[in-house]
């Protein structure tokens, strides 16, 4: 099976097979930054937007991406490294396994919200877990970035 | 994880159900969230990406979604959360989490009659119908009553009016499993209570829907009738006699919600 | 300071969050093999005939190897010092299977599709034995877990094989039953802790291949890489000096990595085939054939006096080590050495008991290590006890514990080096409010608000026993290497010692370049578990940092032509005392690779402390009740820790955030379901819940801290005291708020409820 997809704004031909899940075949590709954290699409690690919507990667088939736009953590280095400093001035990275998918989340919530409250917030983020953190220093760093008390 | 043989992405609904009956083993691939837990042998897997279902439409007196709508767009619908006091958008919001709701779809998990859907509780609170390519449009009712037999979920509608709803849940971490739902709506003095995950599928409370339907305003006696008439079951998440208790208490905290709403 | 104590953000912070490909998965070469594994689908079973003739034709499939293919020496994967307390009761591959998911044969192949069609094509005919699945009736059993001739233990740990024991234990100072029957007031009850899992977000993983000299590298995401090639070494049957292991970035531990699990199975593969080999385990493996904390049976009874004085603390218990004995024996011991010292006006203490086989997955290593299980048992049964002297709880605590400089009898005369335990449950009931809301639930419609505390201790290191070594080394740019074996899990161990050194030299982080965990070049380090890197690495490292600060001011006073007493050194200039002359570490760098100074400079230094000191932490949970469904709404946690001089203040705050919720999940959402056949069914996210963002309320973390005179800048430890106190204060507050005491984990709203129902 063959797929042409934009990631991160360049067209790209991807190979794989017919049932294999976009987070194998990015992973495959060379895509490293795709986590893939648990097989029953709960933990959110393996998020990318499909068209500007944060998905779970390893849920969705490869060839429903066909002729869409991927983008992925390397698709959008500004505002990722931006936040990540935040993050990362707070500790909250910790492992880090959880962070790329968690900061694919947290840019999608910024584009899709305006001026959160701390509950939207964490409704947002609720489908990205994390064994290290306890959650509060990435919610943390979450306000600052957004700059919400 | 399932295997495929082959994969088809279809132009007309026509072609999809075409292909969906040729052999035994072909299949529909909607979110394919449950799909992948398993290990089926599909043969042809239909895509349905290319059939334009995925919309939300406010018709003159319905609400009509397509199969392939995401529960993440039924979550953020303007028109769901202005309708039935949003009890669709509340009642998905709390599955796992926005990334996992932008997967799933509407079709898929009312096609499967999933026992701990918080989605089919709520629809069967509201005057629901689902269209079938070959069965047909039919209340969401008779379809959930009605024995397997394999066909294609297309579109579902929900009738507009001013029908008033609560919906209730009670799970231990907030992105497990429900332990037991409910949705309650009002329309015109008529009723309906229903449960679901006990751990079967969402039913209507019909002599409780009655008895409050004729009057009697004893929130407490009619939540007590509903959990009567409904059986309740044992599994992983909670006993029979639990989900019983905790049924009842969210009936009639739902109904106390109805009473209360404009 | 400069350094110590200073926020600062994780030298690997910005790549690991970024995604960049620094993990175990991310490093593997083209055309690595890539392994599966067969399991037994049986608890317990031989196996009588395997078949592999058909899987072994098709087309890709490199190797298949059965137990007829490995050595027959047994071993141990835990990851403890040489010679290790764990019974030596594994082979690679065993004829006898003993937990469902146990391994029966490995495969390799060039892709995972091809390995997993081989797979199936293997036939496998088992014997199948009655499994032993409740540790509660194990002992005694007629189906003995291990019946093997040539299972070996370095200790005398009690082992009993045909009884299924593995260890049995006791510890007794004074006479309890004497004190009882001399006690006013007696407190007891059993208590139930689960087989939690670990559920770190990178599962097991590790890629191997021959270098340019025919050694074989492994590459695993691990915690103890020093432990893991000496376990190779061992199953193998290969020198230790041909094994090279090196942990890169990895993705969470928490103690599962502290076994080797999945490093064997891989190596061995190249080793046959002479080629690459990559072995990741899934989620679904992960859960359910790695290793979990040793679930326990503890039963606890505390004695006071008329004036509320604990005068005898009894804990007897019973741990499921399940297949194999990994940790069986020294999880266990730390459950009565980690409480007994905690209430020191006793005149009797015992704890005693059993560990047992079981034909489940193995217990392993797991965050508290043993400690958890005993401060719930010991925190729930002291709140048991308050209740029935009519004392606040954090009364009976200020007046039982120990303080700093005191002894225990559990101490043998050993004085407490530091505590500002009394300050943390001070300051706790201030942050969380108790003196208003213990005495008084606020009940609101059917909901009920109350509070509940515990306090907990731990360890920092094993004393006598964790030894680290470090280097530091002068480059010929004027910058440092720190050479340490420790392994940064996350944590940020690596950004921390790197702190403590740039402290001792007086120079900034960016000039220190820190190079870990590999055994090539790191020294020997035993790996990031028991809580001794930041005290027992940290010391190495001071001290070695601080010898090549003295080589640094004799060598520039050389230079200087005056004795060492008449020059001063600011991290950057080595001066004399009149100003007169100076010369910069640069230069002086320089010059010592040259034949001018002939010597690069290196400092090193080997460390192991004859004693632990615990941190403390001070608990505080307040719960809201719903009656009508026995729902818990966690509104407030209050963790105030003691750890000595806190290093680094934004890591330490998110360590104790993270082990507060992993308490959180053990105490409340956490549940292990087996099957009938000893299938383990919590095998997935779905089914295993840890807890999400929504079940955790807000989290208040406040440090009071003390100063260990034995830790490197006065720090003792963090790592794994941060889970213990949430079970048991979570467990007070539900009993203040309704009545009722739940003593199995977890607490689920349907056990409150039918408790609330019984109770009336």
């Amino acid at each position: 099976m063959q797929i042409k997809v934009l990631i991160d704004q360049k067209p790209v031909t991807l190979r794989g097979n017919k049932d294999e899940f976009l987070a194998d075949t990015l992973r495959n590709n060379g895509i490293l930054s795709i986590r893939k954290g648990c097989d029953t699409s709960c933990c959110g690690l393996c998020t990318v937007w499909l068209d500007g919507k944060p998905v779970l990667s390893c849920n969705i088939l490869s060839i429903r991406a066909n002729g869409k736009a991927i983008t992925t953590i390397e698709g959008v280095t500004q505002e990722a490294e931006a936040f990540a400093q935040v993050l990362v001035a707070e500790g909250a990275e910790q492992c880090g396994f959880c962070s790329p998918g968690f900061i694919m989340t947290v840019i999608a919530m910024k584009h899709e919200l305006k001026n959160p409250t701390e509950a939207e917030i964490i409704h947002y983020l609720t489908g990205n877990l994390c064994r290290c953190t306890g959650y509060m220093g990435q919610l943390r760093a979450v306000k600052t970035y957004l700059g919400v008390q | 994880m399932f295997t495929l043989v082959d994969l088809l992405q279809p132009d007309t609904i026509a072609e999809a159900y075409e292909v969906l009956m040729e052999k035994r083993n072909n299949g529909i691939l909607g979110g394919c969230a449950f799909l992948r837990l398993g290990s089926s042998r599909i043969g042809t897997g239909i895509e349905l990406s290319k059939l334009n279902l995925d919309y939300i439409i406010e018709q003159d007196e319905y609400i009509e979604i397509g199969a392939m709508t995401t529960f993440r767009s039924l979550e953020t619908s303007g028109v769901l959360q202005e309708y039935f006091n949003g009890v669709i958008s509340q009642a998905v919001s709390h599955i796992i989490g926005v990334q996992f709701r932008n997967v799933v779809t509407v079709g898929a998990s009312v096609y499967a009659k999933y026992g701990f859907s918080d989605l089919i509780t709520a629809l069967l609170a509201l005057e629901t119908e689902v269209e079938l390519y070959k069965g047909g449009r039919m209340p969401l009712l008779q379809f959930l009553e009605q024995a397997y037999e394999k066909d294609l979920l297309t579109r579902i509608f929900i009738k507009k009016s001013q029908r008033r709803a609560a919906y209730g849940n009670l799970r231990n971490s907030a992105s497990d499993f429900p332990i037991v739902n409910v949705a309650v709506s009002c329309l015109d003095q008529v009723w309906r209570i229903v449960a679901g995950a006990r751990p079967a599928r969402a039913k209507i409370a019909v002599q409780a829907s009655a008895a409050l339907t004729a009057g009697n305003h004893n929130v407490d006696e009619i939540a007590a009738i509903a959990v009567e008439e409904l059986a309740f079951g044992t599994n992983a998440r909670g006993t029979a006699q639990y989900r019983k208790a905790v049924c009842q208490v969210l009936i009639t905290r739902a109904i106390q919600e109805v009473l209360q709403c404009k | 300071m400069k350094s110590v104590g200073q926020g600062i953000g994780k030298i690997d912070g910005m790549a690991i969050a970024t995604g960049k490909p620094v993990y175990t998965d991310d490093l593997v070469m083209a055309n690595t093999l890539i392994v599966k594994i067969l399991r037994s689908p049986h608890a317990f079973a031989q196996i009588t005939k395997i078949d592999t003739e058909k899987a072994e034709k098709i087309p890709g499939v490199e190797c298949i190897l059965t137990y007829k293919d490995v050595p027959n020496a047994r071993f141990t994967l835990a990851g403890q010092s040489y010679p290790e307390p764990s019974p030596y009761d594994r082979l690679i591959l065993d004829r006898i299977v003993r937990y469902v998911g146990d391994e029966v044969a490995i495969i390799a192949a060039v892709d995972e599709k091809t390995a997993l069609k081989a797979m199936k094509l293997i036939k496998v005919s088992y014997q199948v034995f009655e499994p032993v699945l409740d540790f509660e009736t194990a002992q005694g059993h007629a189906s003995v877990v291990h019946p093997e001739a040539d299972l070996h233990c370095n200790f005398d740990i009690g082992m009993n094989q045909g009884q299924n024991i593995v260890s049995t234990q006791k510890v007794e100072v004074g006479d309890v039953e004497d004190e009882f029957k001399k006690c006013a007031f007696v407190a007891e009850d059993t208590y139930y802790i689960q087989a939690q899992a670990h559920c770190m977000m990178e599962t097991y993983r590790a890629f191997n291949y021959l270098d340019h000299t025919g050694r074989l590298v492994v590459v695993s995401s691990t915690q103890i890489p020093f432990h893991v090639r000496r376990h190779l070494a061992r199953a193998l049957q290969i020198p230790a000096s041909k094994i090279r292991v090196i942990k890169p970035r990895i993705g969470g531990g928490f103690g599962g990595k502290q076994t080797v699990v999945v490093e064997i199975f891989s190596a061995l593969v190249t080793l046959k085939t002479g080629k690459p080999a990559k072995l990741i385990y899934d989620r679904k493996e992960t859960f359910s054939c790695t290793n979990s904390r040793h679930a326990m049976r503890l039963q606890v009874k505390v004695g006071a006096d008329t004036e509320g004085y604990i005068r005898a603390v009894d804990i007897q218990g019973l741990s499921d080590t399940g297949a194999y004995g990994e940790h069986a024996s020294t999880v266990f011991m730390v459950v009565g050495q980690k409480t007994l010292p905690l209430y020191n006006k006793t005149r009797a203490v015992r704890f005693m008991g059993d560990v047992v086989y079981t034909n489940k997955m193995p217990g392993g290593a797991f965050r508290g290590y043993g400690a958890t299980q005993g401060t719930f048992a010991l925190e729930a049964t002291i709140n048991k006890l308050a209740e029935q002297l009519q004392m606040d709880p954090t009364q009976i605590r200020l007046k039982n514990l120990i303080k700093e400089g005191e002894t225990s009898i559990a101490y043998h005369g050993k004085l407490l080096g530091s505590s500002s335990l009394h300050r943390c449950i001070e300051q706790g009931k201030k942050l969380i409010g108790w003196d208003e809301k213990y005495a008084s639930p606020v009940v609101c419609g059917s909901k009920v608000r109350a509070v509940g505390m515990a306090v907990t201790m731990q360890g920092s290191g094993i004393a006598g026993i964790d030894t680290a070594s470090a280097e530091v080394r002068l480059n010929d740019d004027g910058n440092y290497t720190l050479l340490i074996g420790s392994t940064d899990m996350g944590t940020g161990s690596d950004t921390i010692l790197g702190q403590m050194a740039a402290e001792i030299l007086e120079t900034r982080m960016e000039n220190i370049i820190v190079n870990a965990g590999d055994t090539d070049v790191s020294p020997y380090d035993p790996g990031s578990y028991a809580s001794s890197t930041t005290y027992v690495t940290g010391m190495a490292v001071v001290k070695a940092a601080e010898e090549l600060k003295q080589k640094i001011v004799e060598h520039g006073a050389k230079f200087l032509e005056v004795p060492p007493e008449y020059v001063e050194f600011d991290g950057e200039v080595i001066s004399t005392l009149t100003s007169d002359r100076e010369i910069s570490l640069t230069k002086l760098a320089e010059l010592m690779v040259l034949g001018a100074g002939n010597l690069q400079l290196v400092g090193q230094a080997t460390y192991g402390s004859p004693v632990s000191p615990p941190p403390f932490i001070a608990g505080f949970a307040e719960v809201e009740v719903d009656r009508d469904t026995g729902k818990v709404e966690l509104i407030d946690y209050v963790a105030v820790v003691d750890c000595g001089t806190v290093v680094n203040p934004k890591l330490a705050r998110i360590q104790v955030e993270g082990g507060i919720v992993q308490g959180i999940g053990l105490a409340m959402y956490e549940e292990v379901r087996y099957g009938e056949k000893g299938n383990l069914e919590t095998n997935s996210f779905m089914q295993y819940k840890i807890p999400c963002r929504k079940d955790i309320g807000n989290l208040q973390v406040a440090f009071e801290e003390s100063f260990e005179p034995t830790g490197p800048f006065g720090a003792k430890s963090l790592g794994e005291v941060v889970v213990n106190t949430p079970p048991p204060a979570i467990a007070h507050a539900i009993y203040n708020a309704v009545g009722v005491r739940i003593n199995s984990l977890p607490i689920t709203p349907e056990k409150i409820f039918m408790g609330m129902i019984k109770n009336k």
